[in-house]
């Protein structure tokens, strides 16, 4: 960068000054101009219940809205993920004074009869009238008592469903950008000892500290006067969404996590890596960062301060490898995604050979919140070694599936039963498997098991990025096992033999005892096979790739035991057939030298 | 997005020109080039690579060694209706392999493959953001939501129907 006069920074400064009072502006302005509301529509548009239509449903409410001319008097509002996927589309109805009112499954004609039986009859009431809705109407609500909505706690999703993302306005009125402000008033090393205190770990996967990673790198010189944060966006366990609805409903809640982030370790830009397969997170952050741009927030000498930071987004191409660390930085820099060894860590030599910190979505997104509220708050919530909350995506054999954060340290019961309201078949619950790919499973005999890293670590699984799949008495471990290791296989980049030839071993080995061919001595070496890769492997990926197998052997062996069984009575009858064809032909050939 | 005629040497290099001028002053952006690029013509035809090559000053081969490692790059035109069909974990488990047979029953295609007229073209993918309602296929930006087996024909139909009307 050119050096600037003092005159020049002087003049920079104070055009910061000046934004950072319209940003207030624009936040006192959204207040202002919507007291003229005395009702809220809030309907879910994130990427689930917009595949079920939730853009016609927006339309309907608007139209009808106008029909009755209520336009000016019920604000509409398109927001981010509501957490019940399972039933969208989802809309809330809030009218000042009454409780809100959650619909799920909601069509164009719905949305249409939400207005005219619910919200025109109500303003016309007082509120101390109860409301009456049509049978139809009422079987399409979603009671917002169901322990799914009570026993979240929200801090990192705590504006999705409740605001409209593309709103800047309404992130400030909601205190954003105010802990970034906070924080330009501080020292950067005050700024880490509150994120060290607050016990915040990465959210990412392996639940490093994030105030550690960032100490890291604020001691890092710079290098050719860079230094950079790289929010990792590339959630690619198949089966999770957390970091797109994050993304998709709260791009700018991130962002302000990353510049402080920058600030407090003197990062001069910052790079977010987003999965391709995410459209909607990509246009909100892009959107996010036009509009930063825009109200000063990214810049020079940003509100006034000293600071100067600029962020750019980068896509991802379908690489389940590029999510490790080196391998992403590999990538952003726009080669092939190949881990290399650490150290060096990327705070020492990360992009383009300059310190970088790497940061996951959901971490990103707790900055703010910790900074306004204060790391005792944070400590509050969790276990003693696990703090805050986590985002999980529940799916699968689940009733109630979708998107739910609660505090660390909840029980796998409460997730399961309680909030995911039992499996969706009804069938006896198995099993539920974390981490994803380079996770394992926890059986129902484990239910009082608390989500947090160390347990889910000490039972052969991890905390992963939040993916969360319920199995029923259907679901096949060995399959599930067979599915985890086929993806690491075909995802493994080749590089280090212990994961490319190991695991394609260990996949013949495991898809040998499906088919039921396999043999006791198979699963032995199986498990010989693992704790090498384990070992020997280059990067997170081949490290962790057996752990679906071996954890699906701790604690359903019987159902591979059956398979070799299977095998071996299989193999017995042949040989005794063989056996009994051999005495038949001996017979036939004793008989054809007689005749 | 997918052109319907392949477009003329010429076309094809006045695009990929215009849109590289914006990527040639910025560090690593191959990816973000070659994104966009099948982002215009639904892959990445050859041709643009070598203008890629040229304009951004990078071998062809490491240009190569990047589209062959990224899944999401295509080097040929896929079909004219693009089926997704979701096996991640969470429509795995609900039922994602049965539709794989049941595509392979109706069209006789694989992951990766495309019918003999060129219509259809099959890709399976890895979670597509909406796991509360697997399984999910989504069929030219149209999602169907928790799919079962006998809806296969019917969709494919739906799409037969809406080609042969163009
Ligand atoms: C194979 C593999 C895939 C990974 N995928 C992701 C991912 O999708 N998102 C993510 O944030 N971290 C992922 N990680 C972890 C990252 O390497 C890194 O630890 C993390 O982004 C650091 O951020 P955090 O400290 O905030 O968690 C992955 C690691 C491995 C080994
Ligand atoms: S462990 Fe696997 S993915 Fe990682 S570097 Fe080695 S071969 Fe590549
Ligand atoms: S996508 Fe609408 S509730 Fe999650
Ligand atoms: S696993 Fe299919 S949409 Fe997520």
């Amino acid at each position: 960068m050119v050096e600037l006069t003092q005159e020049q920074i002087e003049k920079l400064k104070q055009l910061g000054r000046t934004q950072k009072e319209n940003l207030l502006k624009l936040g006192e302005e959204f207040v202002q101009n919507h007291k003229k509301y005395i009702a809220s529509i809030y309907t879910c548009n994130a990427t689930g219940c917009h595949s079920g239509g939730a853009g016609n449903v927006i339309d309907a409410f608007k139209e009808s809205l106008e029909t009755f001319g209520l336009q000016d008097k019920v604000r509409m509002v398109a927001t981010g993920c509501m957490g019940l996927c399972a039933c969208g589309p989802l809309a809330r109805v809030e009218i000042k004074g009454r409780d809100p009112f959650l619909y799920q499954q909601v069509t164009p004609d719905i949305a249409r009869l939400i207005v005219s039986e619910h919200i025109v009859p109500t303003l016309k009431k007082d509120p101390s009238e109860p409301l009456k809705l049509s049978t139809y109407l009422k079987n399409k609500e979603l009671s917002l008592n169901l322990p799914f909505f009570t026993k979240q706690k929200k801090v990192v999703l705590k504006n999705l469903g409740h605001s409209d993302p593309e709103d800047l306005g309404e992130y400030v009125a909601e205190g954003g950008y105010q802990a970034l402000m906070k924080c330009l008033e501080m020292k950067p090393e005050e700024v880490i000892q509150i994120i060290k205190d607050s016990g915040l770990r990465g959210r990412g996967g392996a639940g490093f500290p994030t105030g550690v990673k960032w100490e890291m790198l604020a001691k890092a010189p710079l290098v050719d006067g860079e230094k950079f944060v790289v929010c990792n966006g590339d959630e690619g366990d198949p089966g999770a969404y957390m970091d797109s609805c994050i993304l998709g409903g709260g791009a700018h809640q991130v962002l302000e996590g990353m510049m402080i982030a920058a600030y407090a370790t003197g990062a001069t830009s910052g790079w977010f890596y987003i999965r391709a397969e995410y459209p909607l997170a990509l246009q909100r952050v892009e959107l996010a960062i036009k509009q930063a741009k825009k109200y000063g927030i990214l810049g020079r000498r940003i509100f006034g301060s000293d600071f100067d930071f600029m962020a750019e987004l980068r896509y991802g191409a379908g690489a389940f490898v590029c999510g490790e660390e080196t391998a992403l930085l590999e990538s952003l820099e726009g080669k092939r995604g190949t881990p290399h060894p650490r150290p060096p860590y990327p705070t020492q030599k990360g992009l383009f050979g300059k310190p970088t910190a790497i940061n996951n979505v959901e971490t990103l997104a707790n900055i703010a919140p910790i900074i306004l509220h204060g790391p005792k708050w944070f400590q509050k919530m969790g276990t003693k070694t696990s703090k805050g909350t986590k985002v999980f995506a529940l799916t699968g054999k689940v009733q109630h599936s979708g998107l739910v954060e609660v505090p660390m340290g909840t029980k796998v019961s409460e997730m399961v039963n309680e909030i995911g309201g039992g499996t969706s078949s009804g069938k006896p619950f198995k099993a539920v498997q974390t981490g994803g790919p380079s996770g394992g499973v926890i059986p129902a005999s484990h239910l009082d098991l608390p989500l947090c890293y160390e347990e889910l670590k000490k039972i052969g699984s991890m905390m992963g990025s939040g993916g969360m799949i319920v199995m029923d008495y259907d679901d096949s471990m060995v399959e599930i096992a067979k599915f985890y290791l086929n993806f690491t296989v075909d995802e493994s980049c080749g590089k280090c033999a212990p994961c490319r030839i190991g695991g394609y071993q260990m996949l013949q080995l495991v898809k040998k005892i499906a088919d039921k061919r396999g043999s006791a001595a198979d699963l032995e070496k199986i498990k010989e096979i693992g704790s090498a890769m384990k070992r020997g492997a280059l990067c997170g990926l081949g490290q962790t790739a057996p752990n679906p197998v071996l954890s699906t052997i701790k604690f359903f062996k019987e159902e591979y035991d059956a398979l070799i069984q299977e095998a071996e009575t299989k193999r017995q009858a042949q040989q005794k057939l063989k056996g009994e064809m051999k005495q038949l032909e001996a017979q036939m050939n004793a008989l054809n030298k007689e005749g | 997005m997918v052109e319907e005629k392949p477009a003329s040497v010429n076309e094809t290099k006045e695009k990929v020109e215009k849109l590289l001028v914006k990527w040639k002053s910025k560090r690593g952006s191959l990816i973000m080039a070659l994104h966009e690029i099948q982002g215009v013509f639904g892959f990445v035809p050859w041709s643009a690579v070598e203008i890629v090559s040229r304009e951004l000053n990078i071998p062809v081969s490491q240009i190569y060694a990047v589209l062959t490692f990224y899944n999401y790059f295509k080097l040929s035109a896929p079909g004219k209706v693009i089926i997704s069909l979701c096996d991640g974990t969470a429509c795995h488990i609900k039922g994602a392999p049965s539709l794989i047979d049941a595509i392979y029953n109706c069209l006789g295609i694989k992951d990766g493959e495309t019918t003999a007229d060129g219509v259809f073209h099959l890709q399976i993918v890895r979670c597509l953001g909406c796991c509360g309602l697997a399984p999910v296929v989504v069929v030219n930006g149209k999602t169907y939501r928790k799919v079962v087996p006998a809806d296969i024909p019917k969709i494919i139909a739906e799409w037969r129907s809406s080609i042969t009307k163009k």
